[in-house]
């Protein structure tokens, strides 16, 4: 049971996706025109990370060690599938608002790092909550972003109107400049709250995780050098 | 019909920019951009597999999963015969062209997850191209990744040397760089 706190831990605070890991950067930029967008992105990866995260934990010992990364690909592919058939079905609004992003959670790098990295290693359980705590950190990294976006870029949050009639909203905030604008400025925050608290920011040419760091950055944590490689 | 192909693949190369506008293929362009060589060598590898891919799903699209009315399929289809096809590439520029497969060889690994390669494909679909326009509007759009990336990493080497507030180093900086570009390549959009 504690494990399983942990893992909701891990994924909300300590290696969250979106401010830590900086991964699934396309989603994240793309979708959170509005804080109802990402929550409806958050959640819906969420649902993904779950279900895979538990059908390849429960597989990991008949998946062939040769083959596994197309094997995760499909059961992953699978779920978005079911997920983006039953969003058309039931909630068109954010079908339609999502577009192109949804079928594309496929080749989002959080989900398919966790299979890699935790599910097809843990059992079933652990592999859930992991799933989750990494989903709800996504949603939340996304949520922030969103509200954030939509506050500046229309003077409301959810929809509802906060800032009132005299705000001009600055629209080039929910245009795509803004989603770098926003992500900048938010990976800088809290790189200024870590230098004031006294603690390094990790700003070193290693790989140590902590690809918001990185000079290197983007690698999707790959942890591929490209210079070296070459 | 040439006119509507230039249409397109102008459409495709700076109106919607793949990264600056749609943000596909984040990943490799903030992470592969620190130098105008490197990001050179991974923008042509992913025109070759972009423009590549779209052709052969396109096909697949076309006659095999139109015919059998299977089109629910095309999330998992596109991406393996993508995964599939990095892996083929690899193996065939490794045995018969040495030169391009050390010039490319590096970035084919990292393109299998990159987004714009199914991102395209799924376009295609969406927006009902032939497979000739398919592979028009996937070339433009690798070209205008090639051209977004290249130009971060000129500007990302002119940066190394700066004064940068201590919060805003490695990734804040190469957003705000991103966003400025974003901004510039707004200025496309009055060739519609």
């Amino acid at each position: 049971m504690k494990k399983c706190f942990e893992r909701l831990f891990n994924g909300l605070i300590k290696e969250n996706p979106t401010f830590v890991l900086m991964l699934g950067m396309c989603p994240t930029l793309a979708v959170t025109t509005s804080a109802i967008n990402g929550v409806g992105m958050g959640l819906t990866t969420t649902a993904v990370l779950i279900l895979s995260n538990i059908i390849i934990s429960m597989l990991r010992k008949v998946i062939p060690d040769g083959v596994r990364i197309p094997a995760f690909i499909v059961v992953i592919a699978s779920f978005v599938t079911i997920t983006e058939l039953l969003l058309e079905a039931y909630i068109p609004s954010l079908y339609e608002s999502l577009g192109l992003y949804i079928p594309l959670i496929v080749v989002n790098c959080i989900i398919l790092g966790r299979a890699e990295s935790f599910a097809s290693k843990n059992n079933v359980i652990h592999s859930a909550f992991d799933g989750l705590g990494m989903g709800l950190g996504f949603t939340f990294g996304l949520t922030c972003i969103g509200i954030v976006r939509e506050l500046i870029g229309n003077g409301s949050v959810f929809d509802i109107a906060v800032l009132g009639e005299s705000y001009e909203p600055l629209t080039i905030f929910i245009l795509a400049p803004g989603a770098f604008l926003v992500l900048a400025f938010l990976v800088a925050l809290m790189n200024a709250i870590k230098l004031k608290k006294g603690r390094d920011t990790g700003i070193t040419g290693d790989c140590d995780k902590l690809c918001r760091n990185c000079p290197n950055t983007g690698c999707a944590g790959k942890r591929i050098d490209t210079e070296a490689v070459r | 019909m040439i006119k509507e192909l230039i249409i397109i693949a102008i459409g495709s190369a700076f109106i919607n920019n793949v990264v600056l506008s749609q943000f596909l293929g984040i990943c490799p362009f903030l992470g592969v951009s620190k130098k105008i060589n490197t990001a050179a060598g991974m923008g042509s590898a992913v025109v070759f597999v972009i423009t590549l891919a779209s052709l052969v799903a396109g096909a697949i699209y076309k006659y095999l999963l139109v015919p059998f009315d299977i089109t629910y399929l095309q999330t998992i289809v596109f991406i393996l015969v993508i995964a599939a096809l990095v892996q083929f590439v690899e193996m065939f520029l490794k045995k018969r062209m040495k030169g391009l497969y050390q010039a490319l060889g590096v970035y084919l690994p990292l393109i299998t997850t990159n987004c714009a390669v199914l991102g395209v494909a799924l376009t295609n679909v969406k927006k009902d191209y032939t497979i000739l326009e398919g592979v028009v509007n996937g070339l433009a759009t690798s070209v205008g990744f090639l051209v977004a990336i290249v130009i971060l990493a000129g500007l990302r080497e002119k940066m190394e040397y700066n004064d940068i507030p201590k919060p805003f180093r490695g990734m804040p900086v190469v957003l705000l760089t991103a966003c400025l570009m974003a901004i510039a390549f707004f200025g496309f959009s009055g060739l519609k």
